[in-house]
């Protein structure tokens, strides 16, 4: 008798996805769907995608999806949410996206305690506009717009969304994850499962950022990048569960 | 009709929404609109729907969007400041064509300006405000009633057409009291838009992926987008045209042209101005886009002279110009900075124009 060891997720598309080579969107995007499938939430959820990479997230689930502009994805899934609160609906963002132009946005999302869940990809770099300064690119860190590096006398540090938004009393639950490892990837896994279960158990908002590598825009290989990450963005951003509804 | 009650312009626009089967509205706090918002969060509970005010008139804008997007109907008023922060998402929202309805409760500017009342928006309202080719709906009110009849009305059309519908009335129609009657339904009105099962985002349950978006990379789809948002509009030019004449039979010495609370300003310039023997029409655009053009210039073919009286420095005259084709020389008045001209400042200015 044949056994079924692995299948492509219920909530995943058939189509191929657009992303370079070793970049990790394609494996979030697979934890999402296994999520999404595990807990039985695909009918009834809605994504919202941003501006980046992800733009075209809508392409490889096959859930319903809405298009954000740059950043304001958290806004769109508030007024989704309120008034259609039986829907689990997530945003997916990336780090220009949510850690630049959409800071406002996803701080008063969190703060009034959205019933939403968000994805967080964290690549140090902006990607689909080839590779510019992003709030959380590293200290010297080579960009197209920090040609000598991250000067963190001009540019400040990196920014830390999770510690950040850790501080605040509402959000129930801020976790940051990896994908560079498959160690990392299990982990990862059980953080967004949590994620959209705490939604669908009515918790208030949920948000997962997601260590990610970006070998196009970094200029290294897909395994060289996931070396950088763990020497260079782990010890800086620190790979761990920041708050749990029990403590909120 | 219901009772007639005494009601604050501002008030009696959050209820006509409520009336519409409106119950999600976002908000942000700017004078002078505030009471829309201070009405609604206390009345949007009463009736089961939603009240939020976010945190700024960019996120309103898209919580608009998401709520839209999952069929529901949605309002948001602003003033001026704020409704350039909105604009972003008003293109958006356009593009996705999204039926959604914006009140613009305009004072003065250009910048923070002042509070007081102002139609210097009317370029903005009518011609984009934010990127890309697309139209609002624009409708002007010029009274208190009028502006309930609106709401209700610019429901139907934002639900009719998919596009955002803006109701563009100036400071002193938010911040006066009148008399008003709400119209009574024997069948409340639905809170979600009609026909959204078709598009709207609710959950693929039984069904292939809804998908609401603007992104169209390939030039050939964006082409086509480009053309079916025409159509519509198109259509909306030849079917939504709508204005008030006065007083414009047969030869005229003067047609005015003006629209909200300058329009009824100068219906009794008109009678100072009727009064010294001259023939005075006016034309009441009701509608700012689609714009009455053919009735100006039809009525502009029998006048010596047009003039464009706004509260604003000269910004519907160009469309007052554009519909007269040159069939009577078009002239502009008004005042800015919140200052609005009286019936004899009008009177006398008009007189100018004629004797001078």
């Amino acid at each position: 008798m044949a056994l079924t060891v692995f299948k492509k997720p219920e909530a995943m598309s058939k189509n191929i996805t657009h992303y370079c080579p070793g970049c990790t969107h394609g494996v979030i995007h697979r934890l999402v769907a296994e999520a999404l499938d595990e807990l039985g939430l695909r009918e009834r959820t809605v994504g919202i995608a941003p501006v980046g990479c992800a733009v075209l997230a809508y392409n490889y689930f096959t859930v319903d999806f809405q298009e954000a502009a740059h950043g304001r994805a958290p806004a769109m899934a508030t007024g989704l949410k309120r008034t259609r609160p039986d829907l689990i609906v997530f945003t997916y963002q990336g780090d220009g996206d949510l850690a630049s132009i959409g800071t406002a946005e996803i701080i008063h999302a969190a703060n009034r305690g959205e019933k939403i869940t968000v994805i967080f990809v964290n690549n140090a770099i902006y990607g689909m506009t080839g590779g510019q300064l992003a709030p959380t690119t590293m200290p010297g860190q080579v960009t197209t717009t920090s040609p000598q590096g991250r000067n963190v006398a001009e540019m400040g540090y990196p920014l830390r969304v999770a510690d950040m938004l850790a501080t605040l009393r509402t959000p129930a639950y801020i976790a940051r994850t990896a994908v560079h490892t498959p160690q990392m990837v299990v982990q990862a896994k059980q953080c967004i499962k949590r994620a959209f279960d705490y939604q669908a158990r009515g918790v208030c908002f949920s948000l997962v950022e997601v260590l990610s590598t970006c070998p196009t825009n970094w200029g290294i290989a897909p395994v060289e990048s996931t070396a950088w990450l763990e020497q260079n963005m782990a010890p800086y951003f620190p790979i761990r569960e920041y708050k749990r509804p029990e403590e909120a | 009709m219901g009772e007639r009650l005494l009601m604050k312009g501002n008030e009696a626009i959050g209820e006509a929404a409520i009336l519409a089967g409106c119950r999600a509205y976002f908000c942000y706090p700017i004078t002078p609109q505030t009471e829309v918002a201070e009405y609604l969060a206390r009345r949007m509970p009463e009736v089961g729907g939603v009240f939020l005010q976010g945190e700024s008139e960019v996120a309103v804008g898209y919580m608009l969007f998401g709520a839209a997007a999952g069929g529901s109907k949605v309002f948001t008023t602003s003033s001026s400041p704020g409704v350039s922060l909105l604009a972003e998402a008003m293109s958006y929202l356009a593009a996705a064509e999204l039926p959604v309805v914006i009140g613009n409760v305009m004072r003065n500017g250009p910048g923070l300006g002042g509070i007081l009342p102002a139609q210097a928006d009317y370029f903005q309202a009518t011609k984009g405000g934010g990127h890309g080719d697309y139209r609002c709906l624009v409708l002007a009110p010029a009274s208190v009633q009028e502006a309930v009849d609106m709401m209700l009305l610019a429901f139907a059309k934002a639900e009719e057409y998919r596009v955002p519908v803006l109701l563009l009335a100036d400071g002193m129609i938010g911040q006066m009291m009148e008399p008003v009657e709400f119209p009574v339904f024997a069948e409340p009105p639905s809170r979600y838009t009609s026909g959204h099962e078709e598009w709207a985002t609710t959950g693929a349950r039984g069904r292939g992926q809804h998908l609401v978006k603007t992104l169209f990379l390939n030039p050939d789809a964006a082409w086509a987008h480009n053309l079916k948002l025409k159509a519509k509009y198109d259509r909306i030019e030849a079917n939504e045209v709508r204005y008030e004449a006065v007083d414009t039979q047969g030869e005229m010495d003067v047609l005015i042209v003006s629209f909200g609370t300058m329009a009824r300003v100068c219906r009794t310039a008109m009678e100072t101005l009727q009064d010294k023997g001259l023939k005075v029409g006016m034309i009441r655009p009701i509608s700012l886009y689609p714009f009455p053009a053919q009735a100006i210039r039809e009525a502009a073919s029998r006048s010596r002279l047009v003039v464009s009286v706004e509260l604003s420095m000269g910004q519907m005259v160009e469309d007052v110009d554009r519909a007269v084709q040159g069939k009577a020389p078009v002239r502009w008045y008004g005042k800015a900075g919140g200052l609005v001209p009286v019936p004899d400042d009008v009177s006398a200015a008009i007189l100018g124009m004629v004797e001078g």
